[in-house]
């Protein structure tokens, strides 16, 4: 079976690769492109670790194909520091100590960021729900949560 | 397996005739890809609904609404004016999976799907949404109600896939909602369902209602007792008792580790009462197109 060349712009950079066509967007992000970022963690949509934005919308990457890919607008967690400089929600996320063992972290962050894209004053309860398909089996959430707040609080002060 | 992304119509039906039932659609993605994952299902090609620009569309036609098959659950809740129409509609398609799961769920794939828990399916029956089907012998158009024949199984035929769902044009005063019952507070499966659709006249006095279950038999059920039960009621004490007990008694649910038979046929109908009640707010204007 032959390969699908893809061509793509990943965290606002022209990106192009060969996929298998039942390859997933998160196999040739981490294999194809050498983005590690994104974990996989179910492989089946439940726990968000792979999670990464496509034309502004967040996604399961382990739920898409590579292929769909196609013409696409990709965010992953790659994109989010810029050079040294942390994003707020990672440096809160730090300050917090919202993460432990961190293989859900990057997922939380690209859901977080796409959350305060959407709605930059969000309550503790949207914060929740719209975190309900992110995992952590370590933190409790709890300090996940105030990060995100803390993080949103001061975004909007910024 | 080869993976096909055409941009019309046309393409989807020829590539879905030469693949002779070896082709599965690919829209949303968000069971095709668990149950490949899970080797359920090993389809050859796989036929991407999303590079069809009407399929990707929300259309008013005739007072109602026309949902193409590949319009996601993110996108569909951003339009304030479908869910001041279908506040219930979009309360159920909503409840589908996480954040990640409506970037790209559909209605058309949650009704294809088939699950007897399917949240949106319930929703659609007591919109009395039609779904639109294309195929080798041109288009149809069939009830969503008479698409889901078993679970996992529907009455689409060979080579055909649907294209929209249509919402029909609503009456003044009128508003649905959907509960469902789950043990926890998000991402789980309907244990028992409801979706229940009404309209007022200037009395408050119910003129007309469909009352949907999901969870409760092998597929959707459209319980008439139950609508009949309301019209030409106030909702109060009595209709809903009888609605209730219409309910229970159209319920045909299994026993599983999520709940019994009895729990669930006690359920459905305490659902049922409590959407007619959170749908007449709606529908009186109180609380309207607020989701619950």
């Amino acid at each position: 079976m032959s390969k699908i060349h893809v061509k793509t712009r990943i965290n606002g950079e022209a990106a192009e690769f060969l996929c298998e066509p039942d390859e997933t967007l998160l196999e040739a992000l981490r294999d194809r492109l050498h983005l590690t970022g994104t974990k996989e963690g179910c492989g089946s949509g439940d726990c968000g670790a792979c999670s990464v934005t496509v034309n502004g919308r967040l996604v399961a990457s382990c739920l898409m194909l590579a292929a769909e890919a196609e013409g696409a607008e990709i965010g992953t967690i790659e994109g989010l520091a810029k050079g040294a400089e942390l994003d707020v929600l990672q440096r809160k996320f730090v300050e917090h100590a919202a993460l432990q063992c961190g293989i859900c972290t990057p997922g939380f962050l690209v859901a977080s960021k796409a959350l305060l894209e959407k709605n930059p004053d969000p309550t503790e309860e949207e914060v929740r729900y719209w975190l309900a398909g992110n995992l952590c089996r370590c933190t409790g959430y709890d300090k996940i949560i105030r990060a995100v707040l803390d993080a949103a609080a001061e975004m909007r002060r910024a | 397996m080869q993976y096909l992304a055409p941009t019309s119509e046309d393409e989807v039906v020829a590539a879905l005739a030469q693949a002779d039932g070896r082709a599965r659609i690919l829209a949303g993605g968000t069971d095709l890809l668990v149950q490949m994952k899970a080797d359920m299902i090993a389809p050859d090609i796989l036929v991407d609904i999303k590079r069809i620009p009407e399929l990707r569309e929300i259309t008013r036609e005739g007072g109602g609404w026309r949902i193409g098959a590949a319009v996601s659950g993110a996108e569909f809740n951003e339009r304030a004016d479908i869910c001041a129409d279908w506040p219930g509609l979009a309360e159920a398609f909503d409840l589908i999976g996480s954040t990640q799961v409506q970037g790209r769920c559909t209605l058309a794939g949650n009704l294809c799907n088939a699950s007897p828990a399917a949240d949106s399916v319930p929703a659609m029956v007591a919109a009395d949404a039609v779904a639109r089907i294309v195929g080798p012998s041109g288009t149809r158009d069939l009830p969503v109600a008479e698409i889901p024949v078993g679970p996992g199984r529907t009455s689409l035929a060979a080579g055909e896939f649907i294209t929209s769902i249509f919402l029909p044009a609503r009456a003044p005063r009128s508003a649905d909602a959907y509960l469902r019952f789950i043990p926890r507070t998000e991402m789980d499966i309907a244990v028992a369902s409801a979706g229940v659709s009404l309209t007022l006249d200037d009395n408050g006095s119910c003129v007309a209602a469909r009352v949907a279950l999901g969870a409760v038999a092998p597929t959707v059920l459209l319980v008439e007792e139950a609508a009949a039960a309301l019209i030409g009621t106030k909702l109060e004490g009595a209709a809903l008792a009888a609605l209730a007990q219409a309910c229970e008694s159209a319920a045909t649910p299994i026993d599983d580790k999520r709940g019994t038979v009895a729990f669930r046929k006690q359920v459905v109908g305490v659902l049922a009462r409590r959407a007619v009640k959170i749908a007449q707010d709606r529908a009186s204007g109180k609380g309207a197109g607020e989701r619950a």
